[in-house]
């Protein structure tokens, strides 16, 4: 638990009561002390406008049928879940995967990315700005809106477009325009500060999609509900197939919104551990990792009240983690509750961990998973040495692809060459 | 006189002569730390309210001019500490000052606190961009206590029943945004500004000043009358930032 927050057993209990009988988000839109909705006032009416047009239209049966006939025949859902027995083998519990690898442009992603474009277009959006990190929220938006005839654009940090090229290209190819943003720290936080720009410039004709369970409310809700279509299903399937519910469930967290679909449904189930994995990055120092729920504490960014990574003065930290997904200084206001409440453990995972477990799961299943997945791969690694026998499920946010850069770099870069042989007859 | 009634004072003085009120925006320790108290003097012998900019790593109601001119205060490890207490060691100006910050920073520094520090060091107001009416209480309260404002801002796209409630809400004075967007562009001021801006004016009990793209003599003169205050920004920041005379300019600013 972190130090600066402290919250007692009676309040625990009532947070997890609260959240497990649905009375997050309030009607203030917060998850507990999370949330909320500091946004610059210009774009006040454009959240009304979106929080009334989404409790409008996502419990209608209409918009539930078209999500759905999208989700099934374009998307490729359900998507499957795996049985992993080498690894299984390899690490001493039982591995089980949800594939949002499998779901079409590669990551979970997609859920949210058609659920909002959706939305949009019964908006009556003229277009659609995104920010994106890895690059995977941005493909996914481009594939939504290529599907769905709306202009996109994508605002991408000029770090991440190298560090993900192939993603840009994606997205180019679909449609999309992509503006790297060379402000701030040029990661996923300097890309949501500049999508934010654009849309305070056109409040009304423009949909923001953002990409992950953070920002001011009701995105961090929209969100969940788009994503927790992994957690319902990946329950279901794990009970049809193990006849109970697993031990465990694991997935890696930046913003949080693979994690929040994956959790969502597990909550209420108290007797199934449920843990986070953030970017552990290179250490426990300062700008030198991205797990603010291990190291944040409460304070305002992008329009939310969560845990954040932050100096004394409210500065917010650059982040660092080898996956472009994760390398976000503040996380989504459910998680910042589900740590207050005690339900969920947080926990991180360094780059160097996330790579070896990336290595392991390619060798031992043939599933090259995501650099942010890696992270979630080696949380379950680390419980299944202390927990033999029992079981894990994982979410399997998405695939490796996009971070072939990266690997080129990093577990397939050549060894240093051997010191040359010495000279025979050469003096020595 | 407590500091918010300084602030509506000032800003009602300068309108009485005819002119609309100058609120002058500056960013702290922007372009040089160490000039900051000279830069802000030169700066209120050409203003009437003088607006100080407190640095933020993610400043996402801004422009490019007011984004160089945080990352550059931030490098020079400008805080709002060290805003404060170079305020509470200077011979400070006449015209009232007025800090505009993110909500974190003074979320981190503590509103208690902060209220204290900030009337001791001679602060009239707050303007906060990213803090919307709706989630202003705590803040509000903690300041009123010090008798500081919290201005609270308007746009074009406030509808007309949330526009009474937060121009009634708003101390020291109402700051309309022109124009949805970020700080900088310059905006003609067409007839649907004024309007809107008259709207402004009636609902509100406390002045009006306008902001956000005004950067002209021109534009100055065509709001006189409308409202009783013009905020200048990033015109402002790129005077400083050529190393040219603010006093100069601002006073050109009323030649419309």
């Amino acid at each position: 638990m972190n130090a600066n927050v402290k919250f007692t057993p009676a309040e625990q209990h009532r947070l997890l009561d609260a959240e497990v009988s649905g009375q997050f988000p309030d009607a203030r839109g917060r998850f507990g002390p999370y949330g909320g909705r500091y946004v610059p006032e210009t774009l006040i009416p454009a959240l009304e406008r979106l929080e009334a047009g989404m409790r409008e239209h996502l419990p209608r049966e209409d918009f539930q049928r078209e999500l759905s006939e999208q989700l099934d025949s374009w998307v490729g859902r359900p998507t499957a879940l795996s049985h992993a027995p080498r690894l299984s083998a390899a690490w001493g519990a039982d591995i089980w995967f949800k594939r949002e690898d499998l779901a079409h442009t590669g990551a979970h992603k997609i859920n949210n990315a058609l659920g909002q474009a959706l939305l949009a277009q019964r908006l009556g959006a003229k277009r659609i700005v995104a920010e994106t990190g890895a690059g995977q929220h941005g493909v996914a938006s481009a594939a939504a809106c290529a599907r769905l005839g709306l202009p996109c654009t994508v605002y991408m940090g000029a770090i991440d477009m190298e560090r993900q090229a192939p993603n840009v290209g994606r997205m180019r190819l679909m449609g999309a325009e992509v503006v790297p943003v060379t402000g701030g720290d040029q990661t996923l936080r300097a890309a949501i500060d500049e999508a934010l720009r654009d849309w305070v410039s056109d409040p009304d004709g423009t949909f923001y999609l953002l990409g992950s369970a953070v920002g001011p409310h009701p995105y961090p809700y929209l969100v969940r509900e788009l994503q927790a279509i992994i957690g319902r299903e990946a329950r279901a399937q794990y009970l049809k197939r193990q006849g109970r519910l697993p031990d465990a469930v694991f997935a890696c967290v930046g913003g949080g919104s693979n994690a929040i679909g994956m959790f969502h449904a597990f909550v209420p189930d108290r007797e199934v551990a449920i843990i986070g994995i953030e970017a552990g990055g290179r250490g426990s120092g300062l700008g030198q990792n991205a797990a603010s729920l291990s190291y944040g504490w409460p304070g305002v960014l992008q329009g939310c009240y969560s845990l954040l990574l932050q100096d004394e003065n409210g500065q917010i930290y650059e982040t660092d983690s080898i996956s472009a997904g994760l390398d976000y200084p503040g996380v989504g206001p459910e998680h910042a509750l589900l740590l207050a409440a005690g339900r969920v453990q947080y926990e991180s995972a360094t780059d160097d961990e996330a790579l070896a477990a990336l290595q392991e799961c390619a060798r031992l299943e043939g599933i090259l998973p995501a650099l942010e997945t890696a992270h979630a791969l080696h949380g379950a690694k680390r419980w299944a040495a202390r927990n033999p026998g029992k079981q894990a499920l994982l979410c399997m946010s998405g695939r490796g692809d996009k971070d072939m850069p990266t690997l080129q770099r990093t577990l397939l870069a050549p060894l240093p060459a051997p010191p040359p042989a010495p000279t025979p007859g050469a003096a020595s | 006189m407590k500091p918010h009634d300084r602030l509506s004072a000032a800003i009602r003085t300068a309108a009485a002569r005819g002119e609309p009120a100058l609120v002058a925006f500056m960013t702290a320790g922007f372009p040089s730390a160490p000039k900051f108290r000279e830069h802000l003097l030169a700066v209120a012998a050409g203003a009437d309210v003088v607006e100080i900019g407190v640095p933020f790593t993610d400043p996402m109601a801004d422009g490019m001019t007011i984004q160089r001119s945080i990352q550059g205060a931030l490098k020079q490890g400008v805080s709002l500490r060290w805003i404060l207490a170079e305020l509470g060691a200077m011979q400070r100006p006449a015209a009232p000052l007025v800090l505009m910050s993110y909500l974190n920073p003074l979320l981190q520094y503590g509103y208690e606190k902060l209220a204290a520090d900030a009337a001791a060091a001679g602060v009239c107001g707050f303007i906060v961009p990213d803090l919307p009416f709706d989630e202003g209480d705590d803040l509000r309260t903690a300041l009123q206590k010090a008798g500081v404002a919290l201005v609270q801002m308007v746009t074009p796209v406030t509808t007309p029943a949330r526009l009474a409630q937060v121009c009634a809400a708003s101390e020291g004075f109402v700051y309309a945004v022109t124009m949805t967007g970020t700080t900088g562009k310059s905006v003609e001021v067409p007839d649907s500004v004024l309007e809107y801006l008259a709207r402004v004016r009636a609902a509100s009990p406390v002045p009006v000043c306008a902001g956000f793209g005004i950067r002209s003599a021109a534009q100055v003169a065509r709001l006189r009358g409308t409202v009783e205050g013009v905020v200048v920004g990033s015109a402002l920041v790129e005077v400083l930032e050529r190393g040219e005379d603010p006093t100069a300019w601002l006073k050109g600013l009323r030649q419309g």
